[in-house]
């Protein structure tokens, strides 16, 4: 889908796609680094891991289609999509998980359709889409995030982040322990059952150790929500689609909230700072390309991922959804923006349907 | 009607006029059990029989059924073939009849056997007909077979998995483990891939026709011996 064409007056500005690019990498570093803090140096690999598959994944479709390599590659859009895709992996992937999403990412999602601007789906949301279907087993290799404490001592090795030349040898060559897992916090509320929440919190160390809504995870969180405020103030984006997914999550879990029952759904605090909420919310649902293009769409268009999300997260199979949330509603953004038309300039307000003439 | 050449009915059956590439016709099965070669072969091979058969029986009948119940009658002759092959896939296949299930009577439902029957069958005589039902079913089920094999590498990691399903205990060690269980690229035994690796295929297809397209053009751009006239644009006709 090519960016609305709305009427004039069209702001015009010294902004490139290049600058808009970059910003949004300079804007995932604190997310970055926290959760480096957490699970080890797994992040950055699958990050550098996925950004040299994407670039060359890119700069050869890009010399198939007869395009201009150095243009497109110099925009960063590739190394964007690199990037989120390497953050939404799990910090212990093997080499070939970064691989085969992100060049799934560049050459189906991105550049079948058309490339830069034209693709329909969030390539980055493919990309980790396809993987969570086909790499079941390694796309769910979360580890317990560092400095947990588990019956008054740090955990034994093979739930904890590893040091940096374990990484490097469970990225390339294979893990040498089977067990290099811990659930993250969704999936643990997921399966209490039986426990009051007040009760299961005092008894899961992931909680009891937290603040909100899980050790570790709400400070990575919180880290993406600065990022995101950092894009917000450079007016990378409008506040509309973050702000309409936080609410549509939000009211979600408050008409769900049971006061904290063993089949509790989860407070408005858990869901807004556990799983990807803020990562999504913040780099993922404002991809300009794939959402609505009028403000009052981008709005509509973010609550609703809201809405999916916590559905997906209460009474789906998995743990998280925010990549099906947000590849749904990349479905709907054209028929949203077919009945959310901004108001044309110097006319009255608009009907709710675009009456489109016979050359249409 | 009938000077229409074998070699073009094969050509036209294989590649120019593929049911499963270019007339996109009998998605719904292609899509549905093309998740291994088994599958797909066993596939192929019973709409191949139902193709031939319908064919032949259409032109047959040609003359004695009217315009105003051909279509009925062309779907009777269809579903009468679709059951035979059901019923011998189900005494001599059975479990792979179980392993296709549905597919198999709805094999009256694809539009390729309709197609034929209404587009070629329905006016030619019998032996033509009958090559017809050959080269399209031939070239469906060669489609099939590269789609289930592709799936079946890529997927699960095997080749010519549980053959012995289709051709009895002889083949029950033809299937090739080609990587571990564990690294399938599940997408593509899942629905979203049978989409996937049939664009490729027929994108795959349109580039081969269109370099050969490009090849003859130049071929028939030469300028013809003798001429003694000096062109400065174009090519000589």
């Amino acid at each position: 889908m090519a960016l609305g064409r709305n009427s004039s007056p069209h702001t015009n500005g010294p902004r490139s796609t290049q600058w808009v690019m970059q910003q949004v990498l300079i804007a995932t570093v604190p997310g970055l680094i926290v959760l480096t803090n957490y699970f080890g140096i797994g992040t950055i690999l699958n990050i550098l891991i996925a950004s040299v598959t994407a670039l060359a994944c890119e700069a050869a479709i890009l010399k198939l289609r007869q395009r201009p390599i150095g243009f497109y590659l110099r925009d960063y859009s590739a190394l964007v999509t690199a990037v989120l895709l390497g953050l939404a992996l799990p910090p212990l992937a093997p080499w070939w998980l970064a691989v085969t999403g992100s060049a799934f990412a560049i050459i189906i999602a991105k550049h079948l359709y058309g490339g830069m601007g034209y693709n329909p789906f969030n390539p980055a949301m493919v990309g980790y889409v396809v993987l969570l279907i086909s790499f079941p087993l390694q796309m769910s290799a979360w580890v317990a995030p560092e400095g947990l404490l588990i019956d008054g001592a740090i955990e034994a090795a093979g739930a904890m982040a590893p040091d940096f030349p374990t990484s490097l040898q469970i990225a390339f060559t294979g893990s040498p322990i089977d067990g290099f897992t811990a659930a993250t916090p969704l999936d643990a509320f997921k399966h209490n059952s039986g426990l009051l929440v007040e009760q299961f919190y005092q008894q899961t160390p992931l909680f009891a150790q937290g603040h909100w809504a899980g050790y570790g995870w709400e400070w990575i969180n919180i880290a993406f929500l600065l990022g995101g405020c950092y894009l917000l103030a450079r007016k990378v984006f409008t506040w509309h689609a973050p702000i309409g997914m936080l609410l549509g999550l939000s009211l979600m879990a408050l008409f769900n909230y049971d006061g904290g029952s063993s089949a509790s759904n989860g407070s408005i605090i858990f869901h807004l700072l556990s799983g990807a909420t803020m990562f999504g919310a913040f780099f993922i649902v404002t991809d300009p390309v794939t959402s609505a293009s009028s403000n009052r769409g981008r709005f509509i268009y973010g609550a609703l991922i809201g809405v999916i999300l916590f559905l997906i997260r209460s009474w789906g199979n998995y743990p998280d959804a925010l990549a099906f949330a947000v590849l749904l509603m990349n479905f709907a953004a054209p028929f949203i923006d077919y009945y959310t038309p901004p108001r044309t300039y110097g006319h009255g307000k608009s009907g709710t349907i675009i009456h489109r003439s016979k050359e249409d | 009607m009938s000077d229409v050449s074998y070699g073009e009915i094969s050509r036209n059956g294989l590649w120019h006029n593929n049911p499963a590439l270019v007339q996109l016709l009998g998605l719904c099965p292609l899509l549905a059990v093309t998740g291994s070669v088994v599958n797909a072969l066993g596939l192929g091979l019973a709409t191949l029989a139902v193709l031939i058969g319908s064919n032949v029986a259409v032109s047959l009948i040609r003359h004695r059924v009217g315009d105003a119940i051909r279509t009925p009658a062309f779907v009777m002759i269809i579903a009468t073939f679709t059951t035979c092959t059901e019923m011998l896939m189900k005494a001599y296949t059975y479990e792979l009849y179980q392993i296709l299930g549905i597919f198999i009577p709805l094999i009256v439902t694809n539009c390729a056997i309709l197609g034929r029957a209404e587009a070629f069958a329905s006016k030619q005589p019998p032996l033509p007909a009958a090559f017809d039902g050959l080269m399209m079913g031939l070239g469906f089920a060669a489609v099939l077979l590269v789609l289930g094999a592709i799936r079946e590498i890529l997927g699960s990691g095997t080749l010519f998995a549980n053959m012995d399903l289709l051709f009895g205990p002889m083949a029950a060690n033809w299937g090739l483990q080609l990587f571990g269980e564990d690294y399938g690229f599940l997408v593509l035994i899942l629905p979203p891939g049978a989409f996937l690796v049939t664009g490729l295929l027929i994108a795959l297809k349109n580039i081969i026709d269109s370099r050969q397209q490009a090849r003859l053009a130049a071929i028939q751009a030469k300028p013809v011996k003798g001429s003694k006239r000096v062109r400065t644009t174009g090519a000589i006709q």
